[in-house]
């Protein structure tokens, strides 16, 4: 019998992972293939097309007022965005994970809408609650607040659509971490507060920024629940992707695309600085990251 | 610091974690509790420290009803079973913790902390470890950290969840020691959870022995070993052998054997004898048990063998020392055995 197992020689060792070579060269030529024709032409032809008239008009098309104040407002819009979803992000996530409450599971899922359903029909749900016909437009009225068409209504939507990046980064993360440390910090006497600066604050921050970074990113690229609250007046209420869409609209496709390559720019530096952050802290980010 | 619990109960939905739990702890003492889990230990460990609220009951630090104070006011040291040391502090912020975490009036000056923490290193044997991150120690030195952070705020009592839960065997045994003695330095009031009666026993002054939310037993390691309260104790604490008979005019009998048991009620009955206290004996006399040796087991210095007793369903165990040119027994030979040390319980119902 043993003699039997020995007469033959084992077959070559093989990974059992490891596919044939001409099967893993069409794979991996697939997906260089997809992502070229998918992803870095066109952004190619972004870049070609806003420096196509040169830059001199590429910085025109930027320096033009309405390119401005869109921008201006963007920046504004994430500005406020920001700290808003950061800080009731914390919040969120801190609720749901450390402390039980009937109808946990559903808030989770809820926390989830805002990516489920499309941002036009969330734009569509502020117009249905401060519209001429809305349940608060007589409030509205009466105290000559405007909402819609205006920058609020701009801030609003922007606000809804990136909610759920810092609760769905923080949550899994302090699921995962455990209340313990903060236990301990509060059984060696230290206050709510201590606890949070000292102890949370510190655990979370990587998670956070990453979330943060996610959140941004989504602000300053939102179109759809913002094109539909926004009103499109120039120079007033347009954000940077609306005003690319009535430059393109207009056929002036170079200063559409000039206005794009900065958008794009924008979501370059984001890019950078969320793998720079799964590289170097992400052992501090939730285990989810690859998710998104 | 002396503890005094009364009447504690704590219900989750559908089992009661504390039903009734009265215990008191003299300053000073080192006391186990011990239990399988889901025997609420740890519950009861969490609710003297204030971490969980308990249904009812309550909860004396000396003359102070702790049950109204606060985490900080009750000033416990709690030892998490997986550490919980703070991650992305040196290992001496995390000893400086407790004490930088003071109201200002009550907080040290930077130099006092700086010295306090130094004692406390050296108190753990790990004086030149103050720079490192919790990341960088091994399991041992993580515990020991730990028992220093939890030490720094002076505690009235000294709670640990499982210290040595998480630690591999050799180093359990050495950081057990090492407690013990630490212990006999600094005299802190100290109720450790463990699941380990090996553990309790060696360790502790007095081990609670506790089952579904009750206390079972409390007694010294001696007490709990001797003379365990029940049959659930004795089998919790050390291997057992059971055999079925019963009690009549106060002596146990199961087939052949009689055996002396005052005080236990006449009816059906259960011995209870661990391995080693079983001794061979002569055919005659007060009656022995025939066995006869179905599986022999050495284990290093020790030998396991099992018998089949005629009358008995289950297998004996007898454990019997390898002292060198004693003979060994082999399957098949036929033996009588008589238990040297025993306690007869009566069958409930």
């Amino acid at each position: 019998m043993a003699d039997r197992l020995t007469e033959r020689s084992n077959p070559p060792s093989r990974d059992p992972l490891q596919e044939p070579a001409w099967l893993r060269a069409l794979l991996i030529g697939a997906a260089v293939l997809s992502m070229a024709l998918l992803v870095v032409l066109p952004l190619a032809m972004v870049l070609a097309s806003a420096f196509g008239d040169g830059f001199r008009a590429w910085w025109d098309a930027l320096a033009e007022h309405d390119a401005r104040a869109a921008l201006k407002l963007t920046l504004i819009t994430a500005a406020i965005v920001i700290p808003i979803n950061a800080v009731f992000g914390v919040f969120a996530a801190w609720a749901l994970t450390r402390f039980e409450f009937r109808g946990k599971r559903v808030l989770l899922a809820f926390i989830d809408l805002p990516f489920a359903v499309s941002p036009v029909v969330a734009g569509l749900c502020l117009v249905l609650l401060f519209g001429t016909n809305g349940w608060f437009h007589a409030f509205l009225q009466e105290h000559d607040i405007k909402i819609l068409f205006a920058r609020p209504g701009i801030v609003l939507a922007t606000l809804f659509v990136t909610f759920p990046f810092v609760v769905r980064e923080l949550v899994p993360l302090m699921q995962q971490q455990g209340a313990d440390e903060e236990l301990a910090a509060r059984s060696l006497g230290a206050g709510a507060w201590t606890m949070f600066r000292r102890v949370t604050l510190p655990n979370i921050k990587w998670g956070l920024l990453y979330g943060v970074l996610l959140c941004g990113a989504r602000a300053m690229g939102e179109f759809g629940a913002v094109s539909v609250v926004s009103g499109h007046i120039r120079g007033l209420t347009n954000t940077l992707p609306l005003h690319i869409e009535i430059l393109y609209n207009e056929f002036d496709g170079t200063a559409a695309f000039a206005v794009a390559s900065l958008l794009a720019g924008l979501a370059l530096v984001t890019l950078v600085l969320k793998f720079w952050l799964e590289a170097r802290h992400g052992d501090a980010l939730a285990n989810s990251h690859r998710r998104h | 610091m002396q503890l005094k619990i009364s009447s504690l109960t704590k219900q989750y939905p559908g089992v009661a974690a504390l039903d009734g739990i009265d215990l008191d702890i003299r300053s000073g003492e080192l006391v186990a509790l011990l239990g399988p889990s889901g025997s609420g230990k740890t519950t009861l460990l969490r609710v003297i420290a204030g971490l969980l609220h308990a249904d009812r009951g309550r909860v004396l630090f000396g003359d102070v009803d702790a049950t109204r104070l606060s985490l900080r006011e009750r000033n416990v040291g709690f030892v998490f079973q997986h550490y919980a040391l703070f991650r992305h502090m040196t290992v001496a912020e995390n000893i400086a913790f407790g004490l930088r975490s003071r109201p200002r009036p009550r907080r040290p000056d930077k130099a006092t902390i700086a010295r306090r923490v130094q004692e406390l290193l050296q108190l753990v044997q790990l004086p030149e470890h103050g720079g490192r991150y919790p990341d960088q120690l091994s399991g041992g030195q993580k515990q020991r950290i730990v028992l220093a952070r939890a030490l720094a705020i002076d505690p009235s009592v000294l709670l640990l969840d499982e210290p040595f839960g998480a630690l591999d065997a050799k180093v359990r045994v050495e950081l057990r020691r090492w407690l013990r003695k630490l212990h006999e330095q600094t005299g802190q009031t100290t109720l450790f959870v463990t699941h380990d009666q090996e553990e309790a026993l060696e360790l502790a002054d007095r081990v609670v022995v506790m089952r579904q939310g009750k206390v079972e037993q409390v007694g010294t390691p001696d007490e709990i070993y001797h003379a365990p309260a029940s049959p659930y104790v004795f089998e919790f604490i050390g291997r057992a052998n059971v055999l079925e008979g019963r009690v009549e005019q106060g002596r146990f009998h199961s087939g052949a054997l009689k055996l002396d048991a005052a005080g236990t009620q006449d009816g059906l009955a259960r011995l209870y004898v661990r391995p080693h206290d079983l001794v061979q004996a002569d055919a005659g006399g007060g009656g022995a048990l025939s066995a006869s040796v179905c599986g022999v087991q050495r284990l290093g210095g020790r030998i396991n063998s099992e018998l089949q007793v005629a009358g008995q369903e289950r297998l004996l165990e007898l454990e019997t020392f390898d002292a060198g040119g004693a003979q060994v027994l082999a399957v098949g030979d036929a033996l009588h055995l008589r238990p040297a040390r025993y306690r007869v319980y009566p069958v409930a119902g």
